[in-house]
């Protein structure tokens, strides 16, 4: 395109007064603004010492747990949504015939691997039981990769762990898993 | 050795360890203001180490120069060694030279503990006492930095480097102009080039230079930022644009020496300041006026002049956050059409009321004229440049400016 093209609008800057030429009113707004935060709250917060306000568990996206139903027995049904939900392919389910009457499969095994995981929660929005749910525990820490990829055992006492603190999401929520 | 051997050998010992430890702190005040800006708390971690006492993250400075000596010492391949190595030198070597003939206070009287004199006379709190060309001392030496400058940018052989120092080269030689203009007028007006005679001459007449001749205060102010290259006028070394300017190539402690360096010139710039305009050790009704001091009249001399200086940091730090950079072309125009006219006015000024108080037209000590001309004129040449020649804020080519977008070039 020309720079003689009649479609470029060529725009021309607001003129700046008398003041804005002298620069120091500005200067002085500048300023002012500066001073007015040094002594302002600060926002920091000293981590271990101190906890992070989480404004709502119920939408904060933190550790995963399996959750267990009334019988202490795992929610899951290995019908691998999460798994085919997963953008990040961080989930790892083998299926198993299940044990129990009221329902054909159940998980053998059920890995997270919390390295790969993004949190984005599709995981939890995917799934029809309400069986995998994100915590608001947010310091994930350890030592190997190994100890962060988080098995079924794991993850249910992930549950036992929150349970008290965060009860089941569907259940807060108010919408109950239909029968 | 003779006395005044050992009284300077023990004034330069004081000096650099002092002006080390002021710049490892000056940086954690720097970070700690950056921080308080910007909402957050700052470095409050590191304290003593191997406990729990953390005294607000004072031990920080310290964690900084181990971590800087426990860097690798990395020189590229591709720099040309002996001035890449020369280059920190050069700029610390002059950053600290500078300190020779900056007084830190006046006088101390004689060391007389027991019935033992020292040297027998009052030792001057400066290095090197009774240079006649105290300034152009200092100007001569600020301006060597330019070369550590200029070489650690050519000697990186790198891009981003050689942008940097040849912007820096530029800023600095066009500010140290105004820069020597603004000084001009206090040495009219004072009659000496020494540093102390300068804190004198305040201190009897009671009126800081500040006062006197504000324009020479705005023009030097602005200078010497632009020469300690802080921001707004932190081309040299903009981070987000050249990375890190002059010294990209430079790790471990050939980088802490252009840091020290640095700060080192703001620091020369905030007592300069301070010396020159406000007074030095000088405070109505708290300190005396003459060389005649107690111990205890030494040490309030001593603490007002920390005080001033401490405060013209914090303006200086907090500026860092209150002003965008200015655009090359920007800086340029500020140094050469805003703040040269401005700083050769204040000296006309000057050299005009110092005339007429020397041929007797006006009084002597007539220290009130002089302000109210000085403020009068710099109300004048301010509001007159606002208004004559205002700062070009849009540099983009547009048809109509004579500029590459004419139609008859863009057809050729």
């Amino acid at each position: 395109m020309q720079a003689t093209d009649p479609d470029i609008y060529w725009i021309t800057e607001p003129q700046l007064g008398l003041a804005g030429n002298m620069y120091l009113p500005l200067f002085m707004q500048g300023l002012t603004t500066t001073v007015k935060h040094l002594f302002s709250p600060k926002v920091t917060v000293s981590f271990p010492e101190e906890r992070p306000q989480i404004g709502n568990p119920l939408i904060y996206r933190g550790v995963h747990r399996l959750n267990k139903d009334e019988a202490g027995r795992v929610k899951c049904v290995a019908c691998f949504l999460c798994a085919t939900a997963c953008p990040a392919h961080c989930i790892d389910i083998v299926a198993a015939p299940s044990p129990w009457p009221d329902r054909e499969k159940y998980p053998e095994s059920f890995t997270i691997d919390e390295l790969r995981c993004i949190f984005c929660g599709m995981c939890e929005e995917a799934c029809p039981v309400d069986a995998v749910e994100l915590t608001s525990l947010l310091d994930l820490t350890g030592r190997s990769r190994e100890e962060m990829i988080f098995d079924k055992e794991k993850l249910l006492s992930v549950y036992d762990m929150t349970q008290a603190a965060e009860p089941m999401k569907s259940l807060e929520l108010g919408n109950a898993p239909s029968k | 050795m003779s006395p005044d051997l050992i009284a300077a050998l023990v004034k330069i010992a004081l000096l650099i360890g002092g002006l080390m430890t002021a710049a490892a702190y000056l940086v954690l005040l720097e970070r700690w203001i950056a921080a308080w800006v910007q909402d957050r708390k700052g470095p409050n971690r590191v304290g003593i180490p191997l406990t729990d006492i953390k005294l607000f993250g004072l031990g920080q400075p310290l964690a900084d120069g181990l971590k800087f000596i426990f860097k690798e010492e990395y020189t590229p391949a591709h720099v040309d060694k002996a001035l890449f190595v020369l280059a920190p030198l050069v700029i610390l070597a002059a950053a600290l030279a500078i300190f020779a003939v900056i007084p830190f206070g006046s006088v101390v009287p004689d060391f007389d503990i027991w019935g033992y004199k020292f040297t027998g006379d009052a030792v001057n709190l400066v290095v090197a006492p009774g240079v006649d060309v105290g300034l152009i001392y200092v100007f001569a030496l600020s301006s060597i930095a330019v070369y550590g400058v200029i070489l650690g940018g050519w000697s990186s052989n790198n891009k981003y480097s050689f942008i940097g120092g040849l912007r820096s080269s530029a800023q600095l030689i066009a500010y140290e102009i105004p820069m020597g203009l603004g000084i001009l007028g206090i040495v009219l007006s004072t009659g000496s080039l020494r540093l102390d005679a300068i804190i004198g001459s305040q201190a009897q007449s009671g009126w800081w230079n500040a006062m006197t001749q504000p324009l020479g205060l705005l023009v030097f102010t602005v200078a010497a930022f632009a020469e300690a290259a802080r921001l707004p006028f932190d081309l040299p070394e903009a981070e987000q644009e050249l990375i890190g300017g002059y010294h990209t190539e430079y790790a471990g402690m050939k980088l802490i020496l252009f840091l020290i360096a640095e700060f080192l010139h703001m620091i020369t710039a905030a007592l300069l300041i301070v010396i020159l305009f406000f007074g030095g050790w000088h405070f109505w009704g708290l300190t005396g006026a003459d060389d005649q001091v107690t111990w205890l009249g030494a040490l309030l001399r001593i603490f007002v002049l920390v005080t001033k200086f401490m405060l013209v940091v914090l303006f200086f730090m907090l500026v860092r956050w209150s002003w965008p950079r200015f655009r090359f072309d920007q800086l340029m125009s500020l140094a050469w059409k805003v703040m040269l006219p401005l700083g050769l006015l204040n000296l006309a000024t000057m050299a005009i009321l110092v005339e007429l108080e020397a041929n007797g037209t006006l009084p002597v000590g007539s220290q009130g004229t002089f302000a109210l001309v000085g403020w009068g004129v710099m109300l004048v040449g301010w509001i007159g440049s606002a208004l004559v020649a205002p700062l070009q804020t849009d540099n983009r080519p547009r048809p109509g400016a004579g500029g590459l977008l004419e139609p008859e070039r863009l057809l050729a």
